[in-house]
């Protein structure tokens, strides 16, 4: 079965200053999938998904979007193509309105055309931040701001969203229902690859989930699979 | 005895004005950059000196000049900070704060240069002029700097928050990382906001070089007042450096006249300090 690849990751080496967070880390991301990505604290999920941003550059390894070699783009022009990540919480301007933190969602030249239209899918997704839109974004609770950050990352009209995070410190109640956002999301067409520490949750929500241990990717493949795996229920669920 | 406190009371709002528009720029490179831009007071006498220029050598009125003293301190400030503030802000967070010293020093001294240390003014028949209030008598000029910060300051305020580049300045001074994820080119943001400060520098300029004398040397002068005023209102917050200037001002020219002239300033940074020890991100600070 051929599988349509819109990201691929290749052997890709990433330092901060002196310290190598990323070792030889290869991935693929399929068209229209919602992928995990599993980790210990410092593993380098985020590392990872900075560097898919551009915000870092591997010192070796290539990444592809769509056939197209983003290895050493700025961070503007890999939104400008179709990738955008959500950043773990509070990841907002704090001082401005609801709206305003929405429409500058819509930066990039492709997305300002969709504005009106987007802005409309993203109050379907999430009502609540259509009442608040008038609202200072800090005095929203933790899941609105996470619902914000969302709703934000839509605006940009992606292809690809990369999430860091989105539960943390959030109840499980909210949790549930962000979770539905993102089906709901994936489902108008957009792929979905996101990073969590919950690992049964996310190999419940997720297809496929790759598991990153110290800079390195340990173990790959379907939710199912991973779920089996001897490695995965020692580390992770303690059985 | 109400007369007294009347007159300086009128002057120091309108004194205010000049302050919080001089300041202006200071509060915005602070704001975004998190850049305390030494060079800001020279880059004020550096608008005073382009108009000058324009006055002694074409005959063109002082406001008239914005035209050409506007677009020209814009270019410079985005170049500035393209070519030499970017780079240093990669060096270490020190490298631009010591650029800006040298960038003050270099105005100075190309100003010595070419215009001699002697003062200069931007005398135009109307800012030598003066209006009425009752019996009490005001410079026109200082009116005139009020209405110019007023507009600067509305200007601002319209261009940040209704236009996308002016969102995604104040984002950029929010939250830089999440700008970037936005797919906002922070560079070319941080270029425009440090041009955009050099533009109300410009205006400042003008405004000041017809309401007072001027020397190579002045940028310091109005660089401590502009510390002053945005410490009082709080950086980053354009409402905050009106209400500094005023405070400034009012303080200023009501100690001039109850307490002496030689008080004047020692009140002032006085007031400075008080507020830094209890309100230290500024009356109007986040």
């Amino acid at each position: 079965m051929s599988q349509d690849i819109i990201l691929k990751v290749n052997n890709i080496d990433v330092f901060h200053g002196t310290f190598q967070a990323l070792w030889d880390v290869s991935l693929e991301v399929r068209r229209g999938e919602m992928l995990a990505l599993i980790g210990a604290n410092t593993a380098g999920k985020s590392t990872l998904l900075d560097t898919i941003s551009g915000l870092l550059h591997p010192t070796k390894g290539t990444i592809e979007f769509e056939g197209k070699d983003i290895t050493a783009l700025p961070p503007h022009q890999i939104v400008e193509l179709g990738i955008t990540q959500i950043p773990e919480g509070r990841g907002i301007f704090p001082e401005m309105t609801v709206l305003d933190n929405l429409i500058l969602g819509s930066y990039s030249r492709k997305a300002r055309t969709k504005k009106e239209q987007n802005l409309k899918k993203v109050y379907g997704h999430f009502p609540i931040l259509e009442k608040r839109k008038r609202q200072t974004t800090k005095t929203l609770s933790g899941g609105e701001q996470q619902m914000l950050v969302i709703g934000r990352g839509l605006m940009a009209d992606p292809k690809l969203m990369l999430l860091d995070e989105m539960s943390l410190g959030l109840a499980p109640i909210v949790i549930n229902e962000l979770f539905k956002a993102l089906k709901e999301i994936r489902e108008t067409g957009i792929t979905i690859l996101f990073v969590e520490q919950n690992v049964r949750r996310t190999l419940q929500e997720a297809e496929r989930a790759y598991i990153l241990e110290t800079g390195r990717v340990t173990l790959s493949g379907t939710a199912a699979q991973l779920r089996e795996e001897e490695q995965v229920k020692k580390a992770y669920f303690g059985i | 005895m109400a007369g007294d406190i009347f007159s300086p009371i009128v002057m120091g709002i309108l004194l205010g004005g000049l302050y919080a528009l001089i300041a202006m720029g200071l509060s915005m490179v602070f704001g975004v950059m998190r850049l305390i831009n030494l060079a800001h007071g020279d880059f004020v006498i550096l608008g005073s000196y382009i108009a000058y220029a324009l006055m002694t050598f074409l005959g063109m009125d002082p406001i008239i000049s914005l035209v050409i003293c506007m677009p020209a301190m814009f270019g410079i400030g985005f170049a500035v900070q393209k070519y030499l503030m970017g780079r240093a802000f990669a060096i270490s967070a020190e490298a631009p704060l010591i650029i800006a010293f040298g960038i003050a020093l270099v105005i100075q001294n190309t100003n010595q240069i070419l215009w001699t240390p002697l003062s200069r003014g931007l005398t135009t028949q109307y800012s030598m002029a003066s209006f009425h209030i009752g019996p009490l008598q005001f410079p026109f000029s200082y009116l005139l700097d009020f209405i110019a910060a007023v507009i600067v300051m509305l200007a601002l305020r319209e261009f940040l928050s209704r236009t996308y580049l002016g969102k995604a300045i104040t984002a950029a001074s929010q939250n830089k990382r999440a700008a970037h994820l936005m797919g906002i080119n922070t560079n070319l943001v941080y270029g425009f906001a440090f041009a955009i400060a050099m533009l109300s520098a410009a205006i400042a300029g003008v405004f000041l070089g017809m309401t007072f004398p001027f020397t190579p040397l002045s940028g310091t002068q109005f660089l401590i007042i502009a510390f002053g005023v945005v410490i009082i209102g709080g950086l980053g917050s354009i409402f905050g450096t009106l209400i500094g200037g005023l405070i400034l001002g009012i303080a200023q020219t009501l100690a001039g006249a109850l307490l002496g002239p030689a008080t004047q300033m020692l009140i002032v940074y006085i007031i400075v300090l008080v507020i830094l020890a209890i309100r230290p991100q500024g009356l109007f600070g986040r």
